[in-house]
């Protein structure tokens, strides 16, 4: 035991993961669902995801240019928020909305923070809350083409009946990135296979989600069926944002408990605003509603150091 | 500026240096409430102001009448009097304003800034610098909120005092006339304020006694304790004492 060991300060064990890293893995699963936008929606479509992109990427480097600080463009995050905030828009939106969801995304509820990490709230959401607010008639019109504009969840929640097969497809009004169930699955496969999420929270989210909708639809009177909550679990915006926005890293608990407490509140949330709502859609509001009370569930699940509680003996 | 206590130097301290909205922050719920629009904002900064001025007169004419114990429920009586006063000749005179403002003109009673300045300053003071205390305060409350119902309004509705600015195929933001978009305005222009501040500091102007919140009279304050600068009165000459660096007195 001659030889000399290197002594070194802590991190001992160290990984190939870099927020470029993890950043770019979460663009290329968005990818089919960007692509399958495209496909369904038209040219159209490229241009407001495009816009979208580009603004969140320059409101990032000018802010930071601008206030001298360090330039964080190339961690890929302000192209994630972009891409985000570009699926969940109609496709008939005028061009220079995708932009102004963008610039209050990043510079609002991004950087004014703090920068990358710490926002408490998702950043492409609460773009898309702003706009929604802002301008309702222009976010809530899904006509495009030759189809009408009732997204599926409208006419289900008008009582009308709706094609689960489509909607799984895609086949339907929506947003740019949020009609393909199986586009969006495709990608989310892809996050769990490189490990950059896990099931916990989007598992927890949408089977209390399924058992909040049918206990709340019970409750108003409707018939609670199979394919009605198949509809309602294809519909809208929720798979996209149970596996790419509820697992956002910055904007979750980290306690592993309180990831299943975020979940399960969550698919609460979107059901009572699904059922009880004025609007057919919860998702966005749910998510941001569940982000602003992460510091509290992680006060209450924080695990317990090793020694500390238990009964003394 | 002038003498420590002058007429104009209680019209500045009011509507810049202690500016209520952007550097005291009080009287937060008319100011994110009723700023919908600029006339709406301008309507209550003047109906606050006239309260204002006039309870802060009524009060330091009688400050030596008053016994110390009872003095809170005595400037309450005063101001609702006023409010009830203003409430009547605007409901008389002014319906539509009337309306638009509603319950947040009888709540001009529990406005903290109009309480803060009868105890603060008028109890202590003599009559006519009270009155002007309180229209420098007025004022700088009906600036404040005048700015951010104009810039709310532009934003929110396209328009200025009902006159339409913006370009035809402008399309409102509706959030910046809803709850949201005052906290939005009003952060923004608290920080636009802050930087101009800071900016003449570095320039090597003397912004202390406008950067700091508070007056500079520390010995009637009662947060002496943990304030960040305090002035100690040295052989008459006043000097500020740092205790840290600039901007900590979050």
């Amino acid at each position: 035991m001659s030889e000399l060991k290197k002594v070194s300060s802590n991190p001992h064990v160290r990984d190939r993961d870099t927020t470029a890293r993890i950043m770019l893995t979460v663009v290329a699963a968005l990818l089919p669902a960007t692509f399958f936008g495209i496909f369904h929606f038209g040219l159209r479509a490229v241009f407001v995801v495009l816009i979208s992109v580009a603004a969140a990427v320059l409101t990032e480097l000018l802010f930071e240019l601008l206030c001298k600080k360090k330039v964080t463009v190339r961690d890929f995050s302000a192209v994630v928020t972009g891409l985000l905030l570009g699926l969940n828009l109609p496709v008939s939106v005028p061009l220079w909305l995708p932009a102004i969801g963008s610039v209050f995304a990043i510079l609002v509820v991004k950087m004014l923070f703090g920068g990358l990490g710490k926002n408490f709230m998702n950043p492409a959401l609460a773009g898309r809350c702003f706009l929604l607010i802002s301008f309702p008639a222009l976010m809530t019109n899904f006509t495009y083409d030759a189809y009408a504009g009732a997204t599926p969840l409208a006419q289900l929640k008008a009582g009308e009946a709706v094609n689960v097969m489509d909607m799984i497809l895609g086949r339907t009004a929506g947003t740019i990135g949020e009609t393909s169930m199986i586009a969006i699955v495709a990608g989310a496969c892809i996050l769990i296979l490189t490990g950059i999420i896990d099931l916990k929270i989007p598992g927890s989210y949408l089977v209390s989600f399924t058992a909040f909708v049918a206990l709340f639809a019970a409750l108003s009177g409707r018939t609670v069926d199979g394919a009605y909550l198949s509809a309602q679990l294809a519909g809208g915006g929720l798979m996209l944002g149970a596996f790419f926005m509820a697992t956002d890293y910055v904007t979750r608990p980290i306690t592993v408990k309180g990831q299943y407490v975020f979940g399960i509140f969550l698919g609460f949330l979107t059901a009572l605003f699904r059922i009880f709502g004025a609007s057919a859609e919860g998702v966005s509001y749910a998510i941001i509603l569940g982000n602003l009370l992460v510091p509290l569930i992680e006060k209450y699940t924080m695990p317990k150091c090793f020694g500390k509680g238990g009964e003394r003996s | 500026m002038k003498t420590e206590n002058s007429v104009w130097e209680r019209l500045f301290n009011g509507i810049v240096k202690e500016n209520p909205t952007f550097v005291l922050t009080l009287g937060m719920c008319p100011t994110l409430a009723v700023t919908t629009s600029a006339v709406n904002g301008l309507g209550m900064g003047l109906s606050t102001t006239v309260v204002l001025a006039l309870s802060n007169l009524l009060i330091s004419a009688l400050r030596k009448v008053i016994p110390d114990k009872v003095r809170i429920p005595a400037f309450i009586v005063i101001i609702a009097s006023f409010v009830t006063m203003t409430q009547l000749l605007l409901q008389g005179y002014l319906p539509d304003l009337y309306d638009a403002l509603g319950i947040y003109i009888p709540l001009i009673v529990v406005n903290c800034i109009i309480l803060g300045r009868a105890e603060a300053y008028a109890s202590k003071n003599p009559v006519i610098l009270s009155l002007f205390d309180g229209i420098g305060m007025g004022l700088g409350f009906s600036l404040a909120l005048t700015c951010i119902g104009a810039v709310r309004e532009l934003l929110g509705a396209g328009e200025i005092f009902g006159i339409r600015v913006m370009p035809e195929g402008y399309v409102p933001f509706s959030i910046f006339i809803m709850a949201p978009g005052a906290f939005f305005v009003l952060a923004a222009l608290t920080a636009i304020q802050n930087k101009v501040k800071i900016a003449g500091e570095k320039k090597g102007k003397d912004m202390s006694k406008i950067q700091s919140g508070c007056g500079h009279d520390c010995l009637s304050c009662e947060k002496a304790a943990g304030c960040q600068e305090k002035t100690v009165l040295d052989g008459g000459q006043e000097k500020t004492v740092s205790n840290s660096g600039q901007g900590e007195d979050a």
